[in-house]
């Protein structure tokens, strides 16, 4: 019993300063309460943990760039180490931006740290969210927490454009130079709000400076705030788990916090350092010495966003020619708005998507145990539609790359994209809910019959048979243990009316549930069970006969 | 009430949850298989056999060693790679800098989660949940309060202090919005206004050299910008951004141009706003076979002997074209400033001021 050999004695500096932070902040109380908590392990319950590690790594490397940085649009003449662009006008910012990388030690390091984490923490963000709407996390009594996290995913996204405009070399200043143009397309006030942004005429001498105040104050702050809320919720909530034997919406089943998940989440946060680092030191991420400061004429071609930002690009790109209508005097650039709108509305509904599922479904109960995503066939063909929908917008900000790069025609890769984003999400949302709905059915034989054993046998009548084995009951209830929902009729109210609320549940609920796939019973495994032993008989008898 | 007695009610409650709520369109499986509760746990081998737990304790402690040295390998290369004039400096110091620190992070990381996957207990446990609503208790407590807070400040029933705070309210943050009014000017006609009057030069970008039209061979192209617009202007970039040209010389018998545009162009010359139409980005690519424009950006292509129209991409006006001719010295010069505001559309951009 080495542990009690090396406990501490009562006096002992440990115990002192164990009574010392009790008696002033109430540690033991919180020991108390959080030490053993309980958390369920997957790996998929790691991506909104790299999401928020990626945001502290954010936090350090970022502090470490603002020592550096000068957010100043003030032209300079260059006159650092970088001889290609010796003499060259550029801003402070981007001078700064140069020394950072050339003149401090383990700068570019740093700059590649952040700039790959902000990528690393947007990606994770998203995948985080996707893993939370394909496994049903959002639903009661975890939908304001989708919420919290979809502000939190706009946050990084926001945190990273206001980040990439900041070193105000040529590719971020074209960025703005978009955001200028699309924020003139609105109607009425674009103008105005383009002056207010950029104190006057593009580009104007505040912009970099204003984008460093929210870059660095104003959304890291809301990002912090919303993290805290984020994480509040789930210790109120406790984590999901996933479905199985074992596990219920009523229990909770996984590891204690102490020592285990601090060993495994803390080691975890050195990992997603560490792997952010190595990549940030062998590849090569925003070299802004080679686009030169920003200038308003020339452009690079195969200009790209970050990653993030590519899915509004690309529906900015594949607005069809002749969209731009005039009222009179005025004039309506559909070409900007359409494409804003239609990404608005698809933010709109992933931000409200757990509202109408729980609308529709009509479940007031707590769930907590997460189901498989073939089991929610409908929602997981609702999901694959909309990350198709992204997808092609995503992909639609390359067209010209992937017009240079394959050898084809621009003008029809982009028609081909515009063709795709109407088509493939629909396509994606049958292959997804058939494929579902094929698994369960594949699920539900497997939990009847058994599994194939690959014993043929052939009986004394001359039929062959494949002999089946029953599962074991873990596995078996695995392929079992989901929630079943069937359609609703539109029903009238206490005034005896139906009201086109309920007409629209009815026809929503026929959507999401008329090809369900029930659940295993154990009548139907009991009647299988019989008939493959009533066959096990047979063949036991007829190799006893042969003999 | 003891610490015991607790953990009972919210054991209760949970076991509740099913029966408080509506299942929906829940279909109710009375035929369910059983749950046969948590797999068995499997032992580790670092459970069995103490040579396998030795080994593990070896390998955990070896990883904080590698992150040890990793660490004092970053101290070591900062100071052995310092950057100077030549640019492969950076690399090695990036290069050494973030090996060391790589595996100063890895070496904890890595260590840290195979402590706890071999060496730290995995039996997994089961704890009860309880609903997150407050119970009933909790409610009556909490209403009670409210009710209380409500009667002593009087919140309902003092309407016109209700309303009038309510007014407050909703009026104190204007001041605070219209301070923000002056972040930038009013627009007023600056966007319909560039660097170019009657009489400048075309110069060269970003020399100022001016040019003439003698200089200009047939399927050439130029970056122009106004002559005198140089860096020491104070709106330098912001006058840029609206009056950067392109200037392309075709064989004037490929000119299709329209009755009123036929002064505007000398020799076959043409000059265009290379600022886009579609959302400023400038329009960079010339194809000198076809004659068409391409913008990097969003791939609006624009065609340049037929006005500079619109043939693909999400633009929807042309470019619009400078009016030029040549002084008595053979200069190009500008006849006028451009006749329609350059760039992005805006809501009010045909409305004339």
């Amino acid at each position: 019993m080495s542990i009690v050999k090396e406990a501490p004695k009562k006096n002992g500096f440990l115990a002192g300063t164990a009574n010392y932070v009790d008696e002033r902040v109430g540690a033991a109380g919180i020991l108390k309460e959080f030490g053993r908590k309980i958390f369920p392990d997957h790996w998929s319950f790691m991506l909104g943990e790299v999401a928020m590690y990626s945001f502290f790594v954010l936090l350090l490397s970022g502090t470490f760039l603002t020592f550096f940085y000068d957010p100043s649009m003030a032209m300079v003449r260059y006159d650092g180490v970088y001889a290609p662009l010796k003499d060259s006008l550029m801003s402070k910012a981007y001078e700064t931006s140069l020394n950072i990388t050339f003149e401090v030690r383990g700068g570019l390091l740093m700059r590649q740290v952040h700039h790959w984490s902000a990528l690393l923490f947007v990606a994770a963000a998203g995948l985080h969210m996707l893993r939370v709407f394909f496994t049903g996390a959002f639903r009661k009594p975890r939908e304001l927490n989708w919420v919290v996290g979809f502000v939190l995913f706009i946050l990084s996204m926001a945190a990273g454009f206001t980040g990439y405009s900041l070193p105000d070399d040529l590719l971020s200043g074209n960025g703005l130079r978009i955001i200028d143009g699309m924020i003139k397309g609105v109607p009425f006030i674009g103008t105005n709000i383009s002056s207010l942004l950029f104190g006057g005429e593009f580009p104007g001498h505040v912009v970099i400076g204003r984008l460093y105040a929210l870059h660095i104050m104003l959304i890291p702050a809301l990002i912090l705030v919303f993290l805290a809320v984020h994480l509040f919720m789930l210790i109120i909530h406790k984590h999901t788990h996933y479905s199985g034997p074992g596990k219920s919406d009523t229990n909770i089943v996984g590891y204690p916090l102490m020592p285990v998940y601090v060993a495994k989440a803390g080691g975890f946060f050195f990992i997603v350092f560490g792997v952010i680092m190595v990549i940030s030191t062998f590849f090569t991420i925003n070299p802004i010495w080679n686009y030169g400061g920003y200038d308003p004429s020339p452009v690079s071609a195969g200009t790209q966003p970050d990653w993030y930002i590519g899915w509004l690009d690309g529906a900015l790109r594949l607005a069809p020619t002749g969209l731009e209508f005039m009222i009179g005097d005025y004039t309506v650039s559909m070409n900007i708005l359409l494409p804003l709108v239609i990404s608005l509305v698809f933010l709109g509904l992933v931000a409200i998507y757990p509202f109408i599922e729980n609308w529709v479904t009509g479940d007031k109960r707590e769930h907590h145990a997460l189901d498989r995503p073939r089991n929610a066939p409908t929602r997981t063909a609702i999901g694959a539609t909309g990350v198709t929908f992204y997808a092609v917008l995503w992909a639609g900000a390359s067209t010209d790359l992937i017009a240079t790069h394959f050898k084809m025609n621009l003008n029809q890769v982009l028609l081909a994209m515009q063709i795709s984003l109407i088509l493939l999400p629909i396509a994606a949302f049958y292959i997804t809910k058939r494929v579902c709905l094929a698994l369960q059915r594949k699920d539900k034989e497997i939990a009847i019959h058994g599994r194939e054993s690959g014993r043929i046998v052939r009986l004394p009548h001359g039929e062959y048979i494949e002999v089946h084995e029953p599962l074991d009951p873990y596995d078996l209830y695995k392929l079992v243990d989901y929630k079943d929902y069937k359609p609703t009729l539109a029903r009238p109210n206490a005034q005896g009316k139906i009201t086109v609320g309920a007409r629209v549940r009815a026809s929503l609920s026929k959507f999401y549930f008329q090809d369900r796939i029930t659940p295993a019973t154990q009548a139907e495994i009991a009647e299988a069970t019989h008939h493959n032993a009533e066959l096990e008989a047979q063949v036991q008898k007829a190799i006893e006969s042969g003999k | 009430m003891t610490e015991n007695s607790k953990e009972v009610e919210l054991q209760s409650s949970a076991i509740n949850s099913e029966h408080e709520y509506d299942g929906g369109l829940r279909v109710a499986n009375l035929d369910a298989v059983k749950d046969p509760g948590l797999e068995p746990h499997r032992v580790r081998m670092t459970d069995k056999s103490v040579k396998h737990e030795k080994a593990a304790v070896r390998q955990v402690s070896l990883l904080f060693a590698v992150s040890m040295i990793g660490s004092a390998f970053a101290l070591w290369a900062y100071f052995t790679f310092p950057l100077s004039e030549n640019l492969s400096t950076v690399r090695l110091n990036t290069l050494y800098l973030g090996v060391g620190m790589t595996l100063g992070l890895m070496g904890i990381g890595i260590g840290a989660v195979h402590w706890a996957k071999t060496l730290m207990p995995d039996n997994e446990v089961s704890e009860e949940r309880h609903l997150t609503r407050g119970s009933d208790e909790k409610r009556a407590a909490a209403i009670e309060i409210l009710n209380a807070a409500n009667q002593e400040s009087g919140f309902t029933r003092r309407k016109l202090i209700r309303r009038t705070l309510y007014g407050s309210l909703a009026l104190f943050p204007l001041p605070g919005i219209i301070l923000l009014a002056d972040l930038g000017p009013n627009p007023g006609d600056s966007l319909r206004h560039t660097f170019w009057k009657k009489g400048t030069r075309l110069a060269k970008d970003p020399t100022g050299i001016e040019i003439k039209a003698s200089d200009i061979t047939i399927g050439s192209v130029f970056q122009i910008i106004p002559s005198g617009l140089n860096p020491e202007n104070k709106e330098y970039l912001e006058e840029k951004a609206k009056a950067a040209v392109l200037l392309v010389r075709v064989d004037p018998s490929e000119l299709n141009e329209t009755e009123e545009r036929k002064g505007w162009s000398y020799q076959g010359i043409v000059a265009y706003s290379k600022i886009c139409t579609h959302v400023g980005c400038p329009v960079a690519l010339y194809e000198q076979q076809t004659h068409h424009l391409l913008c990097p950006c969003h791939q609006s292509t624009f065609d340049l002997v037929n006005g500079c129209k619109v043939i693909f991409g999400p633009a929807a006006r042309p470019l619009p074209q400078l009016p030029i001719t040549v002084d008595s010295e053979g200069y190009l010069i500008a006849q006028s400033d451009f006749l329609e505001p350059v760039g992005p559309s805006f809501w009010d951009r045909s409305v004339k001021s």
